[in-house]
């Protein structure tokens, strides 16, 4: 397309965005005016079931949850070329079939290399 | 007329129509989600559901809501304000600008008597942006939801709400993945990625090409993926009242807290909308899917349908354990959703070649 050109589509989402955001500072900024506001320290204090909270909040936790993130990053690098090569999949014929195939049999080897290891294993 | 005046005029319009459907929806996920769920859920089993404030308890939802509104806002003293305040945003917003991209009818109409005042006439799409690369949008921006009650559950500085956070992390980037497949083989069928022209491409054989007959696995890995990626029962662990006293929520209340509820129960009507314009052939259906008047109609009884659906498995199915929700996604989705995406490959294969 030549010439002055707005792309419209997208003026919708950012006007879309814009009301989006809007929406929730004010649904969240309209009601002080509203409710009452009488705060004390148990109120204020971290929720424990009813004990005084013990320890930082913020503790450790279990290494499986980086594991699973690392194995998330690889699957999702390989979903953005799968989604390109789908895309176009019936102009490029046999050659994309067998290229892919041959990356997807890749991925599988770590995956069930992956899987021998226990990093799918929750509990041991 | 002076093509400037014209063309802020349409922008007018649009923001006009904008509007209409982000209060539709937040009216439909605030109000009507609530209502239908506990009716329905306490029809299944065996009992009346909320039946005192109005008629057949309809102005509940009315009453919940004036609740929450004037509701104490309390901010404890040990969180992280900024990130603690705006995660119930990061949650809602996202899961709103999906619906975007999703047309509910073919043809855009005219508005009438505008062609007489602008010399153009002024038409209103079924759609808000009808992009060339929304089902990359759609998982793009569907994502970042998660992003929403990790922050809330971090900035807590509850045990119980990382603990929620942690786990709704890890549920929500392991069901990401066959999520992915399912719409992978999607694209792969009809070769676009633009919702209309995949809508468009179920109207074969008489509006009836749906692409759940003609995909029944990704269908299910896409349906009980999404309901993990929305946080619904059977895979409600982000919650888990029994266990973790709320998850995430446990240090929210009063208007906060409903923004999380309006963002999950917003959730399941995405996530019914997205299934219906992928999988369940969108407006099309035999006969009656040809009347342009009637096209949103079948999009939106579909949608009901699907939301049944949705409110029907939670009850009937008991919550899974943690390491048996991500050994499910892991051991058995996501080589199900690749071996079902090769398969789909090598048929097209010997049909398109």
């Amino acid at each position: 397309m030549s010439g002055l050109y707005l792309p419209k589509e997208y003026l919708a989402i950012l006007l879309f965005i814009v009301l989006g955001v809007g929406f929730g500072v004010v649904t969240l900024w309209i009601g002080q005016f509203f409710r009452m506001k009488r705060p004390y320290f148990e109120k204020l204090v971290a929720y424990e079931s009813g004990n005084p909270p013990t320890d930082e909040p913020r503790m450790r936790f279990s290494v499986k949850f980086y594991l699973i993130a690392i194995l998330f990053i690889v699957f999702d690098v390989e979903a953005i070329y799968l989604y390109s090569w789908a895309l176009v999949y019936d102009k490029l014929g046999m050659f994309a079939l067998v290229e892919m195939f041959i990356f997807i049999a890749l991925l599988l080897v770590g995956y069930f290399y992956g899987w021998k290891k226990g990093a799918l294993q929750w509990e041991k | 007329m002076d093509p400037i005046i014209v063309y802020a005029i349409t922008i007018v319009v649009e923001f006009i129509k904008i509007l209409v459907i982000a209060t539709v929806l937040m009216l439909a996920a605030a109000m009507g989600m609530p209502l239908t769920e506990r009716k329905l859920v306490g029809r299944f089993t065996l009992r009346y559901g909320p039946n005192r404030v109005g008629p057949f308890g309809l102005l509940q939802p009315i009453a919940d809501t004036f609740k929450m509104f004037f509701k104490e806002e309390l901010v404890p003293g040990h969180v992280d304000w900024w990130v603690y305040v705006m995660a119930p945003g990061i949650t809602l917003v996202p899961i709103l600008l999906v619906f975007a991209v999703i047309p509910i009818a073919r043809e855009a109409v005219a508005i009438p008597f505008t062609e007489r005042m602008l010399g153009l006439p002024l038409m209103l799409t079924p759609w808000i942006a009808d992009i060339n690369v929304g089902v990359l949008y759609m998982a793009a921006i569907g994502s970042l939801a998660t992003y929403g009650i990790i922050l809330g559950g971090w900035s807590s500085n509850n045990k119980y709400s990382l603990l929620g956070g942690l786990r709704t992390s890890a549920q929500m980037i392991s069901y990401e993945l066959p999520l992915g497949t399912a719409l992978l083989s999607v694209v792969l069928i009809t070769g676009t990625m633009q919702i209309r022209d995949i809508v468009e491409w179920q109207g074969k054989f008489g509006g009836l090409a749906w692409l759940i007959f003609l995909q029944p696995v990704a269908f299910l890995i896409f349906f009980i993926s999404s309901l993990a990626e929305a946080g619904r029962s059977p895979f409600d662990l982000p919650e888990t009242e029994n266990e973790l006293i709320g998850g995430f929520v446990t240090e929210y209340g009063g208007m906060k807290f409903a923004l999380f509820f309006g963002a999950e129960y917003l959730h399941v009507i995405l996530l019914s909308t997205i299934t219906t314009a992928l999988f369940l052939g969108g407006w099309n259906f035999p006969i009656l899917g040809q009347f342009a008047i009637l096209q949103p109609f079948i999009f939106i009884a579909k949608v009901v349908a699907m939301i049944f659906m949705v409110i029907w498995v939670r009850t009937a199915v008991p919550r899974l354990r943690f390491d048996k929700l991500m050994a499910f996604s892991w051991k058995f989705m996501l080589p199900l959703g690749l071996l079902n995406l090769m398969v789909t490959a090598l048929v097209a294969a010997i049909l398109f070649f």
